[in-house]
């Protein structure tokens, strides 16, 4: 089931006596212990159940013992320690995926990076932070603040996330319209290779010689290997924004003005759509004073100096109006502002106060295209009976329906993931992509051949095991199983009461 | 919507792929042969390779959307043509050559701040591989994290791991206001530290070239900002490299950071792209080693995508 953002596991093992595990006379269990202390590894049934979960919906997770490494020296034992004894390694940030990524299959051993979280150096002439990847996203841009800058992938969950989770899920956010995705703000990544080796891909330097593997491992969901420290870039402060609402009778002519504004040759910091039903719901949730009564919002903002940003919002408000916006808005001020991406970004929050269960889907469409997939979306949700609502990173055209149910109605979970396959037909249909940001993991793994033949996984393959022979690292996850080196009906077939 | 005329064409339908897939042929050594600029980057090719031309011509070009797809062959400058007419330019450097050859070289454009880097342009591949198949990676759209970066992998590559035949390109409207200024006595990283979002920081070891985009008003203020930095004059660059300075011919990759160290000894005369770590000097940059690690992936790669070792034999991306 969706687990409630509540649920987000921050959880830190204490350090105290009292939380002791008991003597397993397991031998990798007792090995494991030996490298990083007793509190360090965790396999107490609570434990464990709390790390076969993120907040994907899918429940086949069965995790074997939980380490907590302090230090990349202790990632490189328990991998070679996972190595030694066969067994399977799966890395893990905040738990907020929602594709299945962080989810162990087959009692793999889950490295949890909550401990490895210290911004280690800030760099303002090379524009670089090197951070440990346990550091919550959020927390590095609050700390970078007082230099006048921060770090540009802002994902709505960025309160809890951590960065080791948005290089593994090439993470976006509302402002990567403009400053691209996670993959533009990574130069270096140190990393944990499946053989225990510690090596570092990528560098400071704009151009570093080989293959470009820091790029190839942004991205690749803890499928090549584990990150132990991340250098990423920081981005200035932009003195002035505008931040502009626009409220619209149809949704249509909210995707069109999106459109319009990206063929007009501007690319705002943002551009996010709401729909009158999440509208609401974020209203009786925070009151950031969303007009409850438009089919349609678009928030979009511009930023940079004083007079590009005027001259921007000025054209945005015109292309608005000329899609028939019943009102634009300009933020008046840094308050109102502030209020505007509160509500947009606890959107989901909003949700989980009022609905038992959702599903939250991702995919991407050209911006043309944006329009129609949307009302064919409305009638597919209504064909299979669950409600819809949308909120979405418009300005890349980046779809999020959200299906909203009560997973207690028998044969509910049926039309929910019915409707959710025919949402990601459509979208490919309309010249789109699976998904925009939340990656593949397990969530999406038989759309994969609806998107790439053959033989393009076979390469999507190859790559993953140069850099993993044994397929060892979060195995049954991304590449489908007919094309993947691990036998993931293996994984899934080990009884979740077996302790291996 | 007509989802049939929408729906994508996957690689192995597209006639002129499965062409210059069988061209490649599935044995002996080839590679691609583009416009010859950076010919011998990553080492002197094989004697007795065969040679093969990629597919030209512009497949789709979608201003709106803010990209095009691209034969590989397809000269640089007329896709820069091609996208100046709707107001629009590309990451890919100016300086002659096939988009491929661009891509799989992978260099960026000393006006890098500005233009965006090559390895983030690319939103799409399609290559022939060792064993004369078409392989895709990446996506049409702008945002995309459907599997692996097969992309970024290939951007790069010097044609080691497959044979670009065609790319998407992320395009970007071109600024309203382009304006490059020249000043003797400035500090090119008070330059870098005063200014918002300069489109290049060039510095020889005396004068500094400074590239404002933007429009009218920003660039303007942006120029009073530089007059208390130095005595900035405008100055024209040269239509053929978009720079308002002679390149020499070698590139050396530093941390930015590095820079404020550079005297030319080691280098000889140089322009640096201040801001982006790129260096063009007299002199080639001393080999970089990777670590033993790295190489044994970077091998493992290699062996797995061209395990006869038949495409571009005798190059390799880390002997750049
Ligand atoms: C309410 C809500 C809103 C969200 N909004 C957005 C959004 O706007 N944009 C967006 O992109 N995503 C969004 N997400 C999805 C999610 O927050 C992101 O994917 C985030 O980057 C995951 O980070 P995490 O630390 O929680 O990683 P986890 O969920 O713990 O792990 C995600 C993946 O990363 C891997 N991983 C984690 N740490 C490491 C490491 N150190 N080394 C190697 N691999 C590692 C895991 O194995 C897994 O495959 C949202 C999720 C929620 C619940």
């Amino acid at each position: 089931m969706a687990r409630r953002p509540g649920f987000f596991d921050r959880l830190r093992p204490g350090r105290s006596a009292g939380s002791e595990p008991e003597p397993t006379g397991d031998p990798f269990v007792d090995a494991l212990r030996a490298a990083l202390g007793a509190d360090g590894v965790r396999i107490d049934g609570a434990h464990r159940a709390l790390h076969s979960h993120d907040a994907s919906v899918f429940d086949e997770g069965n995790a074997g013992p939980v380490c907590y490494p302090s230090t990349a020296a202790e990632v490189q034992a328990v991998v070679r320690l996972a190595a030694e004894h066969r067994r399977n390694v799966v890395p893990r940030g905040a738990g907020t995926g929602l594709a299945g990524g962080a989810i162990p299959l087959g009692q793999s051993v889950v490295i949890a990076m909550t401990r490895m979280n210290r911004v280690l150096e800030v760099d303002t002439t090379n524009r670089i932070a090197w951070v440990e990847p346990g550091v919550i996203n959020l927390d590095l841009t609050r700390q970078l603040a007082p230099l006048g800058y921060h770090f540009a992938p802002d994902p709505s969950s960025q309160q809890v996330c951590t960065i080791g989770g948005n290089v593994a899920n090439n993470s976006g956010g509302p402002h990567c319209l403009a400053y691209g995705v996670t993959a533009a703000h990574v130069v270096a990544v140190e990393v944990v290779l499946p053989d225990g080796e510690l090596v570092t891909l990528g560098g400071l330097d704009p151009e570093p010689a080989g293959y470009d593997l820091r790029g190839a491992f942004v991205g690749s969901e803890g499928l090549l290997g584990i990150t132990t420290r991340v250098a990423v870039r920081i981005t200035r402060n932009r003195p002035e924004v505008r931040t502009l609402l626009l409220s619209f009778d149809e949704v249509r002519d909210a995707a069109n003005t999106v459109s319009g504004v990206i063929a007009a040759g501007i690319v705002p910091a943002a551009m996010e759509v709401m729909d009158q039903l999440i509208t609401r719901a974020v209203e009786n949730y925070v009151g950031a004073g969303y007009p409850t009564d438009a089919a349609a919002v678009l928030l979009a903002e511009v930023d940079g100096l004083a007079g590009g940003v005027d001259l921007d919002a000025e054209r945005i408000a015109e292309i608005g109006r000329a899609n028939d916006a019943t009102d634009v808005r300009l933020a008046g001020s840094e308050e109102e502002r502030a209020l505007l991406w509160k509500g947009r970004k606890t959107a989901f929050g909003a949700i989980a106060q009022i609905a038992p269960d959702y599903y939250l889907h991702d995919t991407v469409v050209p911006r043309s295209a944006l329009a129609d997939v949307l009302t064919e979306i409305y009638a597919i949700a209504e064909r299979h009976e669950v409600l819809v609502m949308n909120v979405f990173h418009a300005g890349d055209g980046n779809l999020h329906p959200l299906l909203i149910f009560d997973g207690r109605e028998p044969g509910m979970l049926d039309r929910v993931h019915a409707a959710g396959g025919e949402i990601i037909e459509a979208s490919l249909a309309a010249g789109g992509v699976l998904s925009g940001e939340h990656g593949i993991g397990l969530e999406k793994q038989k759309f994969m051949d609806r998107m790439f033949t053959a033989d393009d996984l076979d390469h999507q393959n190859r790559l993953r095991q140069a850099f993993d022979p044994g397929c060892r690292t979060n195995p049954g996850k991304v590449i489908p199983s007919s094309h993947s080196c691990a036998d993931i009906q293996a994984l899934k077939s080990v009884p979740r009461e077996v302790w291996v | 919507m007509t989802a049939e005329a929408t729906v994508p064409t996957l690689a192995t339908d597209d006639p002129v792929l499965a062409a210059f897939a069988e061209e490649v042929g599935v044995d002996g050594p080839v590679a691609v042969e583009g416009g010859r600029t950076r010919w011998s980057l990553g080492g002197e090719l094989a004697p007795g390779t065969r040679t093969v031309r990629a597919p030209t011509g512009i497949v789709a070009y979608t201003p709106d959307e803010m990209t095009v797809t691209v034969r590989a062959g397809t000269p640089v400058a007329d896709l820069r043509a091609a996208l100046a007419e709707r107001g629009q330019r590309t990451a890919l450097p100016e300086r002659g050559g096939t988009v491929g050859g661009a891509v799989v070289v992978g260099e960026s454009d000393v006006r890098a701040l500005g233009l965006g880097s090559v390895r983030n342009a690319v939103l799409q591949v399609r290559y022939a591989s060792a064993d004369g198949r078409i392989v895709s990676g990446g996506g049409p759209t702008v945002k995309n994290v459907s599997g692996f970066d097969l992309p970024r992998l290939l951007v790069g590559s010097l044609g080691t791991l497959g044979l670009v035949a065609e790319v998407i390109l992320r395009t970007n409207p071109m600024p309203p206001v382009s304006r490059w200024l020249r000043a003797g006595d400035a500090d090119p990283q008070a330059v870098v530290d005063r200014l918002l979002d300069p489109s290049a920081v060039l510095w020889d070891g005396t004068t500094t070239w400074v590239l404002l985009e933007g429009h009218e008003p920003d660039v303007d203020a942006e120029q009073i900002t530089l007059a208390g930095v130095g005595s900035f004059v405008p100055v024209d660059s040269d239509p053929a490299t978009g720079v308002p300075v002679a390149l020499p011919p070698n590139r050396w990759s530093l941390a930015p950071g590095d820079l404020v160290d550079l005297d030319g000894s080691a280098t000889g005369a140089f322009v640096a792209a201040v801001g982006v770590g790129l260096v063009l000097a007299e002199r080639p940059q001393p080999p970089r080693r990777l670590a033993p690690a790295v190489a044994a992936v970077a091998e493992r790669l290699k062996q797995n995508f061209d395990p006869t070792g038949r495409l571009n034999p005798g190059r390799n991306p880390a002997d750049r």
